[in-house]
């Protein structure tokens, strides 16, 4: 061993970053909320026996294991049921702390999906909290939920807890 | 239950920040080796092996069962490997407790693991998901929104997150093998603490340990003769339930989640117990993050609905003068090796009526809850063991 070498610490461990390319199929009814969104508007699909509408559509009901083929077009308005300021970085994050991630109820939906907000400051954000959509420009329109960039207040009353409490 | 049968060998590492000193496969054997000794017992004593440890994406080693069959001499023997994500450790031994009940075999050593340091569980459960938004931020990110939502729902003052921290760190403090050793912790430096993922402080979150735990399930009439051969008694399995529910569905009580409920609901019968505050003498329950101990506390029906937080004020789950100490090893708060820390509960809770918990035991404990959980608390495992044989 070289004298260079004596003088160093012991490699006790090392990194060795890896990637993996995978392809995934996103199934006949994920696809149709994945082209709505590629079309700037919210799709889903309502259970023929429970009624309740799941966005993005999943193809059958998880409560009845039935198929779901009715289609629903939702608005662009939601109500944050809970929230979350992030504040921890970690490798890969590609949003810059802090943020804020909500549980997002659209209306006319049964289930909540997580959704960046912003136009408020962090600190007024509440349960409760009426916003709307923010879609990115028509010609950056893609089959991804990231073809929405954030929701962002719409001004309007919160809506009270209670009306919301089966969906926490 | 066909048979009864008990855990009569219990081994752990010291749960540390980084084991560099030790492979994956030197880890497991540090804690199955200890199981073995303390049931008096050697490699080829064992029938089957069944091991269990978080998704494989953490260290990034696919089915590590099979590298680490020569590690814990279970090359031609029967080995099974178990996935519930972080209930898996109690899952695991569960599973390893059933081929004994049922009669398939009659000596069963069950390992879990995790060792943090040679992976990135915060990266493992951020990894951006094809077509969404790149929004996942480490389990605090889960459940803190679920926390807030608890917090509204009951009414509880703010700084009950707080107490639990403070609690099971201090609990910790009697536990040798505890990664986290804070003799200051009090509510100032948990609040003090930075903000990681609002409402959750970084001192109300669970740490990124290295560790193993292990132990050997014995069928009664080979668990009776140990007894006699190495004068330490058996920790007698009195019940045990897994329950799993969809993460996602409309209506679903994230909160208070119903697989939860049903399982604690079915191991209690199992075990005869009818309240389990007054019946059982602790408890060791999932908390990786603080407010899942008054959460928990009402999901698992050691109170109503809505009074958790009341116990947990009132100091009842603490091992310094409560009437229903929960974590008394310091929990999940304290040690986090994530595939290891269900069968650390499961563990503890063998420990303690055992009489075998050292600073940490509770006082003539005859009968204990082990309990995880796991990923999006969709995944349930819980035991209860006594120091009697079941009836
Ligand atoms: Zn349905």
């Amino acid at each position: 061993m070289s004298d260079a070498l004596e003088t160093q610490d012991p490699v006790t461990m090392l990194s060795t970053p890896i990637r993996l390319d995978y392809d995934f199929t996103a199934g006949v009814a994920q696809s149709r909320s994945l082209r709505g969104y590629a079309e700037g508007r919210f799709v889903g699909q309502r259970c023929p026996v429970c009624k309740k509408v799941y966005v993005p559509s999943r193809g059958s009901c998880p409560v009845d294991a039935v198929p779901t083929k009715e289609e629903v077009v939702l608005p662009n308005t939601a109500t944050v049921t809970t929230f979350c300021v992030v504040n921890v970085p970690f490798a890969g994050q590609s949003i810059e702390i802090p943020y804020i991630t909500a549980s997002i109820l659209l209306d006319g939906a049964d289930i909540t999906f997580m959704g960046l907000i912003q136009g408020i400051p962090a600190d007024e954000v509440r349960m409760g909290l009426r916003v709307e959509a923010v879609w990115v420009p028509k010609e950056e329109l893609g089959p991804t939920l990231a073809s929405v960039k954030y929701f962002q207040p719409t001004g309007e009353p919160d809506r009270e807890i209670s009306t919301f409490r089966e969906h926490l | 239950m066909n048979q009864r049968c008990a855990v009569i060998g219990i081994g752990q590492t010291h749960h540390k920040a980084k084991r560099e000193d030790v492979s994956i496969a030197g880890m497991v054997r540090e804690a199955a080796r200890a199981a073995l000794d303390d049931a008096g017992m050697d490699y080829g004593d064992i029938d089957a092996v069944v091991i269990g440890k978080a998704p494989d994406m953490f260290e990034g080693i696919m089915m590590p069962e099979h590298y680490l069959a020569g590690a814990l001499g279970a090359v031609g023997k029967p080995m099974l490997r178990v996935h519930t994500a972080g209930s898996v450790g109690g899952s695991t031994a569960i599973v390893a407790a059933h081929l004994v009940a049922t009669g398939i075999h009659k000596r069963v050593l069950t390992v879990a693991f995790e060792k943090q340091s040679d992976s990135d569980a915060m990266w493992a459960l951020s990894v951006p998901q094809p077509f969404a938004a790149p929004l996942l931020a480490g389990a605090g990110g889960y459940f803190a929104p679920i926390i807030r939502a608890y917090i509204n729902r009951s009414g509880a003052p703010n700084d009950v997150g707080m107490k639990v921290a403070v609690k099971d760190r201090l609990h910790a403090l009697k536990n040798p093998y505890a990664h986290l050793q804070l003799p200051d912790i009090d509510l100032k430096m948990v609040e003090e603490s930075i903000m990681l993922w609002d409402p959750l402080h970084y001192l109300e979150s669970c740490p990124s340990s290295d560790g193993a735990a292990a132990m050997v399930i014995a069928a009664e009439d080979v668990a009776t003769a140990q007894e006699k051969s190495t004068g330490r008694s058996a920790a007698w399995i009195h019940g045990m339930a897994m329950r799993s529910e969809p993460t996602m569905f409309a209506g679903r009580n994230q909160i208070n989640p119903q697989a939860g409920r049903d399982c604690a609901k079915d191991v209690f019968a199992q075990a005869g117990v009818t309240n389990p505050r007054k019946e059982l003498d602790c408890a060791e329950v999932y908390v990786p993050f603080s407010w899942y101990e008054p959460m928990w506390l009402e999901n698992l029906g050691f109170c109503d609905e809505g009074d958790g937080w009341k116990l947990t004020d009132s100091g009842a789950t603490s091992l310094d003068g409560g009437d229903i100490p929960w974590n008394c090893s310091g929990g999940v708060l304290s040690s986090n090796p994530i595939g290891a820390s269900g069968m650390l509960r499961f563990l503890e809770a063998a420990l303690q009526v055992r009489g075998m918990a050292g600073e940490h035991q509770v006082a003539d404990a005859s009968k204990a809850l082990g309990h995880a959980y796991g990923g999006g608390s969709q995944f349930f495992a819980m035991w209860v063991v006594g120091s009697d044989r079941p009836a």
